[in-house]
């Protein structure tokens, strides 16, 4: 009983594979051979003049202290985005599993923030953040705790991990969610019954049929706030104060962008490429033998 | 008046169905958003109104990165615009790029149209002219840092409102009498590399760095660590520390604090005027930025910021014809008047300061024509005309960074300054190694 399809045709599979090929061609793998060429080449701003410079401008981001410092930034930032986002989706979808009335609408409202754009949400959380005028500064201050990230490097950070991590969440929330609905309810009865108490049911069975959902996810949320994070911080610190919240992928925009400095911001970008690539199969090489399909 | 214009407009375009296809369309790139962008639609308009060849197009392509990042991406793909309003901090990067576009002063003579840099104030001259005197970019919106008191607030700590402190050892005895009569935020300040770095240097007459402040070649190197910037620096960090200052953020943020209240004494742009005085509930004053008195000289002038307009290359002839009445347009004063006193940037040229001076506006909005004042101080000085240094967005934001680093208390200044410098001149050496052909 084979079920594969299986064409006779020579061509036929190639043309039905063609659009996308073409797509991946032109929008993933054209810019990322243009930003290698970029990244070897010292041009002015208007591209008057052009010197071919070898691995100069990667020799001189690894020269560059700051630039090295931003590593340890994104590191952090990618592990606190990554870990609570996943916890706090996770907690909130296994509350919403076991909610009967109006699960619709409760469902619904958590999935709605997927829908903002990554820009709209740095915005929002800055301003009920916002050191002077935001709402939650002033409950802040009548508990008298002084709240100012535009100059306090933690509190920054708090806040762009907050924004990014409210952003992701309903992604996230939506894959447990569907990830819980297929575990079959007998089997969470059937411990029941042995006399498993709610905490020893999820963690011995909920989670760990979880986790094929929850290693997809931990993939996913590193790429996000290695890549996805920068409209966020855009809207929001900025990469400040001194150089707190300057993540790798906002380096990248702000040199390439505002700064109209290519050569450097290709040669950040092919860097960050190979970070996220290496980290991705690590993953899958070693987190991934704890996953039980 | 307008009634006139607009007569004259609906004239224009009644009859511009017979004339359209002889009219020369010039693309005008700007980061004007807002009651600005309005102002400056109406001058486009007005211009476009008294003649028939040419018709300004003027389009808002976001913040001055913005427009630039728009710009450069349009000269690689071959459809620049043809006059682009680049930020101060963007010239360095504009004159580098010869071939991409066209000087002021060759525009005008290849068009046979009067154009005299001298009318302009020397710190607006200086700071567009290349190192023969000739004028590269032609000045539009420049303003300069002042200072602004609540006279209120002063008033309830029982200091003399009409008193602003003209130095900063009589400013600091001011902050702590204020925060002692309870004031919960002192002072505050707006663009913090341009106004402690930047016009700071200007008015103590101290380079900002080697060359004439990189006017004088791109191998020029910071000199911002100087003993004098250090202290400065040090004395923000202290004042911060003891309450007496509080940060802001990097550009304009500051002004809301100052407007809301909430701040006493902001040192920010002369553009912060308009929002303060339609948003105050109180009394205010605009007064000259304090300087160290023991310093030699000080205070010498402030410098400007804002943009100019830049000629992009690669266009017609006539195009260029439309371009250069264009800005002869733009240099009559009553219409830099008119811009000065709709949007509260410096009237740039003398006559405009005197024909406004004379129309009474400044009775009526006092403090107006402090910036003026300030700016021509004293005849600038190779350290106090203005400054080009390469990739100065990248340079301006390595400043921002360590003086964040001080203000927050986890560096001290002397570190912090030194390491601006250094990371600042590679930046600029990357520019010189880009730029050298």
């Amino acid at each position: 009983m084979e079920k594969r399809v299986v064409f006779r045709s020579a061509w036929l599979p190639y043309v039905l594979l063609a659009p996308q090929l073409v797509i991946t061609a032109m929008f993933f793998f054209w810019p990322a051979i243009q930003a290698v060429y970029y990244s070897f080449l010292l041009q002015d701003a208007f591209g008057m003049t052009s010197q071919f410079v070898w691995f100069q401008n990667y020799a001189e981001l690894f020269r560059d202290s700051h630039y090295l410092s931003s590593f340890k930034t994104t590191a952090f930032f990618a592990t606190l985005v990554a870990t609570s986002g996943i916890f706090i989706s996770l907690l909130l979808a296994t509350m919403a599993d076991s909610v009967i009335k109006g699960a619709l609408v409760y469902k619904t409202f958590l999935i709605w923030p997927y829908a903002v754009a990554p820009a709209i949400a740095g915005v929002l959380w800055a301003f009920i953040f916002a050191p002077s005028i935001g709402i939650v500064t002033y409950y802040l201050k009548v508990l008298g705790f002084d709240w100012n990230w535009i100059i306090d490097p933690e509190q920054a950070m708090a806040l762009v991990v907050i924004a990014s991590v409210w952003k992701q969440i309903s992604y996230n929330f939506l894959f447990f969610l569907a990830g819980l609905q297929s575990i079959p309810k007998s089997l969470i009865e059937a411990a029941a019954i042995d006399g498993a108490g709610p905490f020893r049911r999820f963690w011995t069975i909920v989670f760990p049929l979880l986790s094929p959902t929850t290693f997809f996810l931990l993939v996913i949320n590193i790429i996000y706030s290695f890549f996805d994070t920068f409209g966020v911080i855009d809207a929001t610190t900025q990469g400040g104060p001194g150089d707190a919240t300057k993540v790798l992928v906002y380096k990248v925009y702000y040199d390439g962008v505002k700064a109209a400095d290519l050569g450097s911001s290709s040669a950040q970008s092919v860097i960050l490429m190979i970070v996220v690539v290496t980290l991705t199969v690590v993953q899958f090489r070693y987190v991934e033998r704890k996953v039980q399909y | 008046m307008t009634r006139k214009v607009l007569l004259a407009a609906f004239v224009a375009a009644a009859f511009g169905a017979t004339g359209a296809q002889a009219q020369t369309e010039i693309q005008w790139w700007h980061s004007m958003g807002g009651a600005l962008g309005d102002k400056l639609n109406e001058l486009a308009n007005k211009f476009n109104a008294s003649q028939k060849e040419y018709k300004v197009v003027p389009s808002y392509k976001g913040s001055y990165p913005d427009s630039l990042t728009a710009a450069i991406a349009a000269y690689r793909a071959g459809n620049a615009p043809h006059i682009l309003q680049v930020f101060e901090v963007g010239t360095a990067t504009m004159m580098a790029a010869k071939g991409a576009v066209v000087p002021v002063y060759k525009l005008m003579k290849d068009a046979d149209e009067p154009f005299n840099p001298k009318v302009y104030l020397p710190t607006v001259t200086g700071y567009y002219s290349d190192s023969k005197g000739n004028m590269l970019s032609f000045p539009f919106n420049s303003s300069t840092v002042v200072f602004y008191i609540n006279k209120d607030a002063y008033k309830k700590a029982g200091l003399d409102p009409n008193k602003a402190p003209k130095t900063w050892k009589e400013f600091i005895a001011n902050a702590e009498k204020l925060k002692a009569a309870g004031q919960s935020c002192v002072y505050t300040s707006g663009w913090p590399a341009w106004m402690h770095i930047e016009n700071f240097s200007a008015w103590h007459n101290v380079p900002i760095g080697t060359k004439e402040n990189g006017m004088g070649g791109l191998d020029t190197v910071f000199q911002v660590n100087s003993p004098l910037h250090v202290r400065h620096i040090a004395m923000l960090g202290d004042m911060a520390k003891k309450g007496l200052f509080t940060y802001a953020g990097r550009t304009n943020q500051a002004e809301a604090k100052f407007s809301s209240g909430e701040c006493a004494m902001l040192t920010s742009s002369t553009g912060a005027q308009a929002n303060i005085r339609r948003m105050a509930k109180f009394e205010w004053s605009v007064n000259f930025i304090p300087y160290h008195d023991d310093v030699k000289g000080a205070p010498q002038n402030s410098i400007i910021g804002g943009a100019s307009l830049w000629v992009m290359g690669g266009k017609t002839n006539n195009a260029y014809k439309g371009v250069a009445k264009f800005f002869s347009f733009l240099s009559k004063p009553e219409i830099q008047m008119e811009w000065h006193t709709g949007t509260g940037y410096v009237p740039i040229t003398m006559a405009a300061y005197e024909m406004t001076r004379k129309s009474g506006f400044y009775d009526k909005n006092p403090g107006a024509d402090i910036a003026v004042k300030q700016l021509t101080n004293k005849p600038p000085t190779a350290n106090s005309k203005g400054l080009r240094f390469g990739n100065y967005v990248q340079g301006r934001e390595v400043i921002e960074e360590e003086i964040e680093q001080v203000i927050a208390g986890k560096k001290d200044a002397k570190a912090a300054m030194d390491d601006a410098v250094k990371r600042g001149n590679e930046i600029l050496r990357k520019f010189q190694a880009a730029n050298k052909g």
